[in-house]
This record gives C-alpha cells, structure tokens and sequence, in this order.
C-alpha cells in the first residue's frame, strides 16, 4: 500500500504554492517600527509628504479593493477622497468632533455614499461603469461650488483646518505627531483591508471579479457583495481622504478635480492590482514621479508623465507588485533548475 | 413663451456641437469597442493646430482643411503606435492608455500653445442671412455642420463598400479577414475619422467657449451623456443624443436645478440613461447567451 500512496503522489504535480503573507509578519512590523522611528530624523516637509503618501495608501487600497480585487472599474473615486474629506473637514468645524473622531466619521459617511451609489451601479460593467464613475468625478467639485450647500462647504473657499498637537504632553511636533498617527491609521486600515480579503468575504469578492455567472452559481449574492465592497472601498478613500485634509489643513473644491481620480486610477495600476503592497507602492508613484516629471521637462510634466505611464502599462501591465512577483518567481525557477 | 423658445434654440446650438463630439466617440467604439477618453484632448489639440495655423497666415478653410487631414492621420498613427499592441491587454490597462493619451494631449497642447484664453474665428460671419434674433450665424453653422457630417458618415457606412469594410471589421474581426479585409487598416481609418470628426467639432466650439486647454473637459462630459442616450453604437442615435442632451441641459439649467449644476444635470442623466436603457433610444440591445 506504501508504494501505491507514494507512486501516486509522484506522479501528481505539486500544486503551485499560494504565496502566503504569514511568514512575512515580522518584516512587516519591523518596517512599521522604522517609520515610526524615522519621524525623528526626517523634517518638516519630508514628513507632510510622508503623511500624504500614507493618506493615498489608504486611498488606493479602497480602490485596489473594488477595481482589483472585485472588478469594478471606477474613475471617480476622487469624489470619494473629497466627500471624506468634506465629512472630516465639515465634522471638525461645524460639529465639533475631535480629529480622531472625524477620521471614522468620515469612514463610515463614505461607507454609506459608496452602498447607495453601488447599488444602481450593480447594472453597470465594465466601460459603463467607468463611465458613470467618470461623470461623477468630473461633477463633483461643481456639486461642491453649490451655493445652496455654502453654510455647510465653504463654498469656493472652503473650509480651513487646524493641524492637531500631540497628545498627552508628549515632545513631538504637529507634523510628526500626525505622521505617527497617519501611520497608525493606515496599519490599522490594512490589517482590516487584509483580513477582509483574505476571508470568505474575500473569496466572493474575487469570483465575482474572475466569472460572476460562476460565482452566482456557486451560491454568492451578488448585489450584495458588489454593493458592499464599493461601500467599503468608499469607506477607505474617505479616510485617506480625511486624513490627507488634516494634513493639508485646507479643503476646497478645486483640489479634488478630474485630475485626482485619474491619478488614484493610475496609482492602482502602476502599483498593482489585486495586491495590498500595489497600493503602497501606487502613493509612492503618484506622490513623487509627478514632481520627478517636472524636474525632466518644467514645461509639460503632465506630458512625460502620461508618457511614463503608457510605457508602464506597456512594460509591466501586472504593475510593481507584478513586476517583482514574476522577477521573484524568475529567481525561483532558475534556485530550483538543477 | 420667447424665453422658452430662446432657451430651447440655444439648447440646440450648444446640442450640435455635443452631438459632433458623441460622433467621433461612436465613431472609435463601432471600430474598436472602446471609449475614447482622450477624444476631448485630441479634438482641442487639433484646434490648437488650426489656430497656429491661421496665426501664421494661412486662410480659414485652407487652416480647416489641412487640420482635419493633420488630426487624421495623427489619429491613425495613433492606434497603429499606442493602441493597436494593447488589444489583447484587460480593459483596464486599455483605460488607463487613455488616460495617459488624455494627460498627454492636455499637457502638450498647454506647453506648445500656452495656457491663455485666444479668440477663435468663426467662418459663418455674424451678419449672414441665415442668422436671426433667436440664434447666431455661428450656432446655426454648427448644427448644420454636425448634421451634415452625420449624414456623410452615414452615407459612407451604409453605401460605400469600404464603409461596409469597417462595419465588417468591427462587428467580427476574424471573419473579416477570412474574408480578405485589412482589420488593422480600418482601424487606422476608424480612428482616423473619430480624429478628423473631433478636430472640426472642436473647431466649432472653439468661437463660442474661446480657445484654452481645458475647453473640452466640460464638452466631453456632455458629449458621453449624448452618446450613452443615443446609442454608443449608432452614429444618428450619437448625434440626436447629443441634440437631446444640449436642450435639456439649457432647460434644466435654466428652469430647475440652475447653471452651477449643470454637469451633475449630464452626470444624474448618464446614470439614469444606464440604468433603464443602457443601449440607448437607437442602439441595439445586445444579448447574450450564456
């Protein structure tokens, strides 16, 4: 009987290993210790663009999670980062929440946006949707120009902002407290995200986004998760947008334009969809090659960065994170080739 | 009951010019399947072109002539040189060209031609006959225009035997060159008319909104909305799409919501038009079997 049982495992092929994220804790952790430690070494600006590249971190996750993980296309989720923002701005001013308080708040408007503006889209695919979300993002800083919503948005103005101080009397400056406290955010944020996907919920979500058909058949509900996840994708751009609010200490209309979305968009894409590590490697890209693009031509930086992100899309179509999966895999194959 | 009137006209006036914009977009999604997201950008570049042109001296209909033929083949080129190696690639990564496109066009049009607003000529002169009270010379031009250059397209589609090619190309793409057609040359010469389409459109607009970088963003919005109404994949149902959506957006504006919202007016319509009809009032609804 020994000899069938292991005849038969040698002629099976091995199932390819699913790469797991367990055995990558520790790194983790030692990362999250190494830019809490860096608050101390870094300056001023250096630290505000820290903390914007963690508020597009959460952003993009929200989008990884919907475009990515559940098929989605959305080129509006700019108007999410600006209703987060809008939500903690207008929290902080005319409620009178403290910003750890506006932060979830704004979370939770935006999960409630997002359920009711994924529901109708559940008709939508592909282009469709990315249409719809196009025409949402282009109307949204008129929506909130609207005179008639002036008492609550500041109208062109805005809303102003303060910075908060560090709590309990502790020796650190405004920009590296809220650094401190972006990055908590944003491991808390991920930790959900990753539980999340890597769940049942999780599962359903990616059948839906490889055949929906299937997955019906297979028993999961549609509507609900699709509508669900965009809820919960909105949830997580509003965060980041809330968080980057408080970090510019300023909201108005004109800084959640087309441009923003497209941008949010493109972070996805060039960082990697369908993984969590693309969205960290997105807010890097759309932090820094923008004013790298300037620096190679101060006349048109938009124009070497589309040029930039066409040659990506046509290099590395899997992203970053897709990029260095198939170099890791490469590197494997050649260790195990005798 | 003038005011109305006057409001519904000028609705029409702006609803040409959308509905030439719908026509170039309908033009690239019957030969390709896709959205054309830089089709604002390219439209607006491509009236750039014809500015240079007739500041350098050149007449206004020898300006016109050479940039439609210039936004042609720039058009053409285009799809052989970026879009053509993604047909394989997910509809994602083919968006996300476009944006690039889009991001492109905006910048160097910004960059060669500067970001202030220029004065643009119109060629149907303020005084002419067909110019009334109720509406321009020019905005008369431009519904003429558009419809002319419907029924032209439509002529050529539906009569001409290279017409017949590109509807061929586009509907099946392996019969097609079972049958002996050049898939990848009428593609060229789908998008090379969308192109040719786009630059005229935005040389109709350019009179009345004033030439600058950003004149087509709003246009494109509307544009969409008119050709998601119409029909994506029907060049009448593009260009009464965009009629459609020109009056209601004047209507709308003037009488219910007022003219700050009017692109949540084209946003709230496009969902509406997605929801209950996604094939539009002239296209074909598609069904699939499973």
């Amino acid at each position: 009987m020994p000899n069938v049982a292991h005849a038969l495992s040698a002629r099976t092929p091995k199932a390819p290993s699913i790469p797991t994220s367990r055995g990558r804790w520790p790194w983790v952790v030692l990362l999250v210790l190494l830019l809490a430690a860096l608050t101390g070494v870094l300056k001023g600006y250096q630290l505000f663009q820290g903390t914007m590249v963690l508020c597009y971190a959460i952003a993009l996750l929200g989008l990884n999670m919907l475009t990515g993980y559940n098929g989605q296309i959305s080129l509006g989720h700019g108007a999410f980062f600006a209703l987060g923002a809008y939500a903690a701005a207008i929290a902080m001013e005319h409620g009178g929440l403290p910003y750890w308080l506006a932060v979830p708040a704004a979370g939770v408007a935006c999960l409630v946006v997002g359920y009711l503006f994924g529901r109708p889209a559940l008709k939508l695919e592909g282009l469709y949707l990315a249409l719809a979300t196009f025409a949402l993002a282009v109307a949204m800083p008129q929506l909130l120009k609207y005179k008639h919503l002036e008492a609550w948005t500041g109208g062109v103005g805005g809303i102003v902002l303060m910075k908060p101080d560090a709590p309990f009397g502790l020796p650190l400056s405004q920009d590296q407290w809220l650094f401190l406290y972006a990055l908590a955010v944003t491991v808390v944020m991920f930790v959900i995200g990753h539980n999340l996907l890597s769940s049942g919920s999780g599962r359903a979500m990616r059948a839906i986004r490889d055949h929906a058909m299937a997955a019906e058949a297979m028993g999961v509900d549609n509507p609900h998760y699709k509508s669900m996840t965009f809820g919960i994708s909105a949830a997580f751009t509003g965060v980041g947008g809330a968080l980057s609010a408080i970090a510019v200490q300023f909201v108005s209309p004109d800084s959640f334009t087309l441009f923003l979305s497209i941008s949010l968009l493109v972070g996805v894409v060039v960082g990697g969809l369908g993984t969590l590590w693309g969205a960290v490697f997105g807010a890097l890209f759309i932090m820094f090659v923008p004013s790298f693009a300037e620096s190679i031509s101060k006349a048109a930086p938009w124009a070497v960065y589309g040029v930039v992100l066409i040659a990506i899309m046509f290099a590395m179509p899997g992203g970053v994170v897709g990029l260095l999966r198939s170099t890791a895999a490469r590197w494997q194959r050649r260790r195990a080739a005798p | 009951m003038n005011e109305f009137l006057h409001q519904l006209l000028a609705g029409l006036a702006t609803g040409g010019i959308y509905a030439s914009v719908a026509l170039a977009l309908v033009m690239i999604y019957q030969a390709t399947h896709h959205i054309n997201f830089a089709q604002g950008e390219m439209a607006m570049f491509s009236t750039f072109i014809a500015w240079s042109l007739i500041q350098a001296g050149f007449p206004y209909w020898g300006a016109f002539a050479i940039t439609v033929v210039l936004s042609f083949v720039l058009a053409a080129v285009i799809e052989f040189a970026v879009i053509r190696p993604m047909h394989n690639a997910p509809v994602l990564s083919v968006v996300v060209v476009f944006i690039g496109l889009l991001v492109i066009f905006h910048s160097l049009a910004g960059f060669l031609f500067g970001y202030t607003i220029k004065p643009f000529p119109s060629p149907f002169p303020a005084d002419a006959w067909y110019g009334g009270s109720l509406m321009s010379a020019h905005e008369v031009g431009a519904i003429v225009v558009a419809l002319g250059m419907v029924s032209l397209l439509f002529v050529f589609l539906r009569f001409t035997p290279l017409g017949l090619a590109m509807r061929a190309a586009a509907q099946n793409a392996a019969s097609s060159r079972l049958v002996g057609i050049n898939v990848g040359r009428m593609l060229m010469l789908g998008w090379g008319l969308a192109g040719a389409i786009g630059a005229v459109a935005g040389m109709m607009v350019a009179p009345v909104v004033f030439l600058d970088p950003n004149m087509m963003t709003g246009v494109l919005l509307y544009a969409f909305a008119g050709a998601l109404i119409g029909g994506i994949d029907n060049p009448i149902g593009a260009v009464l799409g965009g009629f459609i959506v020109g009056v209601l957006e004047n209507l709308l504006g003037t009488y219910v919501v007022g003219t700050e919202l009017k692109l949540s007016v084209a946003l709230v319509l496009i969902i509406v038009v997605l929801i209950v009809k996604p094939s539009g009032l002239l296209g074909k609804t598609i069904v699939t079997r499973v």
